[in-house]
This record gives structure tokens, sequence and C-alpha cells, in this order.
């Protein structure tokens, strides 16, 4: 179910990228829109690409990725969280999270993992806004395209960030991307996981592979095929409805919460200035 | 109507702050000065360069008038040589337009006011904006010329009544951005646009100026590739990538009567034909009853 990605798997060939355009792009727009930035690094390949554009594009000493394990997280993962900042060269904090999840849970023994996992991820979040403001810099977000769509992600939790370099990659193309920027091929290959416990898997968590996923987020998203027209393509029908579902359940996480409307000009409905407004 | 001669042309390729138009004016003024000394005789700037692209609410606040102070300062730009730059434009009767100036030794020259307003996809020019009604040419030192702005070139007959009008060069100052990834080596936007510029260019047989701007704009990457078409279709400049550059050309004016003559195109063209078929296709398309 949960077969890592090989690099020499034969991409989709209309997710296939040049990785060489796509890297100046980001660069830039990581550039263009702030100075210094803190990320969360898991040693997951999302982070670990976005910490090396950052690098790239604002130089290691303006880089801070803050590494927050659990106590059930995969030591793996700080391990190779800790190879990413030494071959980059940017600065590192790590902060362990278990204290705080555990304290909270003692008072809520019968929380469940998707209850422990939001907490986690938002506990996080709290901790890379507060060292936003030590280290005076903005929180650069690690969501790709796959999750953003599927909402396979935690509402203010890592889904919260002030900029995305990867937001508009899918999965699929967030391994093409690393793998050409160098970002060590263990971490490229291993097998995707929100690591909230040691051996979790995203793939056998949302019930199908990312190849797969982009494939068919593909044609829905970006090539709007009607349901029948991807039934024809032959994704079956339960996983299209299954998927169609999830993608519009989680549009909420995708938007600013819904204002009641009162006046004639309301916040994002008559009131539109850019989010670059004066930058 | 062509004008024998040499024609130094020069295209802008800069970045714009959003809703800044001090700062702007200011990098107008530098790349003026640029351009000047580089022997420019007409320099191009992108699509709403004076005021950046995804305004929203911002167009009223960075709107100037054509009878209004901030004129001057433009005008200005232009003792040297031509300019053609990008403002929001508001009318007495308030309303605003995208507009393209052409300057030309201290006096407005032409405007024209984008007619095609995206309104689809990433674009939502006809929330802010109201549309120009014309397509005109005018007379410049250098020939006729014709303004199209950005996705007025996406509708084949603005370009198609200019070349009617006898232009010599049709003007494209633009911000569009990049999207359409693929492996190939430039987005997919930039191959596109590369395709219809140099149609027009061949088909039309005049002079091609396309001005695309770069930097970005809440997340979208414009990507510059500005260039200089010559009226065979030939690049005869470009800056491919989406860096801040000053694309240069020396034209030689007479190139596009000798491509008429190599190719008349024009001189065949069935002006009246078109015009009896659009109006019967029209007339056929509106008479139904419903």
């Amino acid at each position: 179910m949960s077969a890592p990605a090989s690099l020499s798997d034969p991409v989709f060939p209309p997710l296939a990228i040049n990785p060489e355009l796509v890297r100046k792009i980001l660069v830039r727009f990581i550039q263009n829109e702030v100075q210094r930035v803190v990320l969360g690094l898991s040693g997951g390949v999302d982070s670990s690409l976005v910490a090396n554009l950052a690098s790239q594009a604002l130089g290691p000493k303006n880089v801070l990725a803050v590494i927050m394990p659990y106590k059930s997280s995969d030591p793996k993962s700080l391990s190779d969280a800790l190879q990413v900042v030494q071959q980059l060269g940017i600065n590192h904090l790590e902060v362990e999270i278990t204290p705080q999840i555990d304290a909270y849970f003692e008072r809520f023994p019968d929380a469940d993992q998707r209850r422990k996992g939001n907490k986690m991820a938002r506990e996080r979040m709290t901790i890379l806004y507060d060292q936003s403001s030590v280290f005076r810099a903005l929180v650069i977000g690690t969501s790709n395209k796959t999750e953003l769509l599927l909402g396979y992600g935690t509402i203010y939790g890592d889904m919260a960030s002030a900029i995305n370099p990867v937001g508009d990659l899918y999965k699929t193309q967030v391994w093409q991307l690393a793998d050409a920027v160098g970002v060590p091929t263990a971490i490229v290959q291993k097998a995707p996981s929100a690591d909230l416990w040691a051996g979790q898997s995203d793939e056998t968590e949302l019930g199908f592979q990312y190849r797969m996923i982009d494939q068919f987020l593909y044609y829905l998203v970006d090539r709007r095929y009607s349901k029948e027209e991807l039934a024809r393509l032959g994704f079956e029908p339960a996983f299209i409805e299954d998927v169609v579902r999830r993608v519009r359940d989680n549009q909420y996480k995708r938007r600013l919460p819904v204002i009641a409307k009162l006046s004639s000009r309301t916040v994002d409905q008559e009131f539109r200035y850019p989010r670059d407004w004066g930058h | 109507m062509s004008v024998d001669g040499q024609l130094t042309v020069g295209l802008a390729q800069v970045d714009s702050a959003l809703g800044d138009r001090d700062r702007n004016l200011a990098r107008h003024r530098e790349w003026v000065a640029r351009a000047v000394a580089a022997g420019v005789k007409l320099l191009v700037f992108p699509e709403l360069s004076l005021t950046g692209y995804f305004l929203r609410d911002l167009v009223v606040d960075s709107a100037i008038r054509l009878d209004g102070p901030a004129m001057k300062d433009l005008l200005s730009l232009s003792s040297d040589l031509d300019v053609v730059l990008g403002a929001v434009i508001e009318e007495p009767d308030h309303r605003y337009f995208n507009a393209s100036l052409y300057l030309s030794r201290g006096e407005l020259v032409h405007v024209h006011r984008k007619v095609y307003l995206p309104t689809y996809g990433m674009f939502d020019e006809q929330r802010y904006l109201a549309s120009g009604d014309r397509f005109r040419s005018f007379k410049t030192s250098y020939g006729r010329a014709g303004i199209l702005v950005c996705e007025d070139i996406w509708h084949l007959s603005s370009a198609y009544i200019l070349s009617l009008e006898g232009v010599d060069m049709i003007i494209c100052p633009s911000a569009s951005p990049g999207r359409g990834l693929s492996t190939d080596e430039r987005l997919g936007t930039a191959e596109s646009y590369n395709l219809v510029c140099r149609t027009y260019a061949q088909f039309l047989t005049t002079f091609f100026l396309y001005c695309n701007r770069v930097g970005y704009e809440d997340g979208a990457n414009f990507w510059g590739g500005s260039m200089v078409i010559g009226p065979n279709g030939d690049i005869v400049a470009q800056e491919e990538d989406a860096d801040e550059a000053l694309v240069v050309a020396n034209l030689d004016l007479g190139d596009v009567r000798r491509e008429r003559l190599a190719n008349p195109l024009l001189r065949d063209e069935r002006v009246e034909l078109t015009i009896n078929e659009m109006r019967r296709a029209w007339h056929e398309r509106t008479r139904k009853p419903f």
C-alpha cells in the first residue's frame, strides 16, 4: 500500500516539471516576499525542500529550522532533519513538545490519534510563531497541493503560514524538485508520513498512493474532468466519490472564516485589497 | 505610411511596486535615463507600469487624471525620447481605465484604454475597471503605431483593425503572470505569447513590440520575455528570462515596405468581403427568436 517513491519510477507526464525553472521561480518568490524565515523541519521531503529553497533564496543565516519531535516520533525523522540542517548550514532549534502535549492529554486520556495529531500540529504552530518574533522572521509553510486539496493537514496547525512556496506543487512534483535541488535521496525516497507515531504512513492513512491521487487530482482540478469522464479514465466510482467529497468537505481549511455580512463593505467581500498591499 | 530610417527601440522589462505610484515614477525616471544613455528613441514600459497589476481596491487610490497634476511628471519623462507607459486613469465621470499612454516631446500623443479586460481564472479586471471602446492608431515620428494592452492581443480582431489603419508598429505593454508547468524550458504562457506575437507580426507585416513585466504580486510571477519582432515574424531582440532588463533593438523602418513588397498580404486583404461576411454572420447569430 505504501510503497516508497522510487526516483526511477516514471513520472505521470502531465505532472513532470522542469525543476530548474520551478526552482528559480520559487527562490525569487521567497526573496520577493521575505528576508528571514522560520519553518518547522520534520525530516520529511516537503519541509526539507522548503528549507533548501529558503536557504538558497535568503542565505542559510536567515533561515531558522525548528525541529519539534514528540516522544513517539520516529528517531529517524530527527536524524534526517539534522542532516538537512547540516547540509544547508541553516540555524536550528530543537524543541520537544512531549511535556506540554502529555500535560494536556492527562486530562483527556480518551483522546484518539486524530485529536492528538491535531493538537501536536497546533502546538508546533504556536512555537513557530513565537520563534518567528524572536528571530524576526515570517513563518514559511510546507503544505503541498495534494495536501491542500485533500485537507490532509491541520487547520491553524501545519497549514498556518505567512507564505508557502510549495502549495501549487503536487506531492509527486515535490519529489521531482526535491531530488533536483539536492535534498538527500533517503529523504526523498522514504514513505511520506505525518510522523505522529513511528511507522505511520500517509498513503496507508489516506487509503491511496500519492502517484495515483496526484493523477486523479490533476484531471479533477486542473483539467476539470467530470465524474463521468474520470470513470472513463478507469478510476473506480467509489474512489471518485470519496476524493471529490474529501476535496469539498475540506474547503473550509482553504478559506478565511465565514463572516456574517451586515455592512455594505465587509472584509473579504467588498473590502478587497491585494495581500501584497504596501509590500 | 512607412517612414524610412532607423529607430532604436527599448523595452523596459521592469518590476513595479504595487500601488506605490511615487516609487514607480522614480523608477521610470531611472529607466528613461538609462534608455537615453543607450540611444533609445522609443521606450516602452509594461502594462500598469506606474501602479502594478493586481490592484483590486487600490485601483481607486492609484488612478491619475489626464487633466490632473500627476500628468506633468509623466510628460516630463518624454523630453528626450518617446515613452509608452501604463497607468490607471480616472475619467471625469469616475470611470477607471487600464490605460497605456504614448508621450512624446512633453505632449500626450495617444491614450489606449484596454478593451478586453480579463475576468476569469486568476483575473478580475472587470470588477474594478471600465472597458475601452475603440482601437485607434496614431502618428508618431517613426511611422503609424497602435497600442494593444495584454489581453487585447488575445482577440484577433484587435490587431486586424489596427492593421487596416495601416500601422507600421503594434506596441503591446503587458503584465502577464506565468503559469503552466511542464518539462519545457519556459512556462506555457511564455510559449503562447511568443506564438501569438510572432503570428501578428508576420500576418500583418508589422513591427511588434511586446513588453512584459517581471516581479511578483500575491504569489503570481511575471515572466518577462519581452521581445521586438520584425515584420517578417522574426524575433529581433528578446530577454527570455524574468530578469529586469532593457531590451534594445535597432530597427530599419524600411523593413515594413520591403516585407510588404515581398509578401503583399495587406494589399490582397479583402476588407469589404470580410465586413460583409462578418455582418452576415452577425445577423444570422442575432436574428434567432430566442
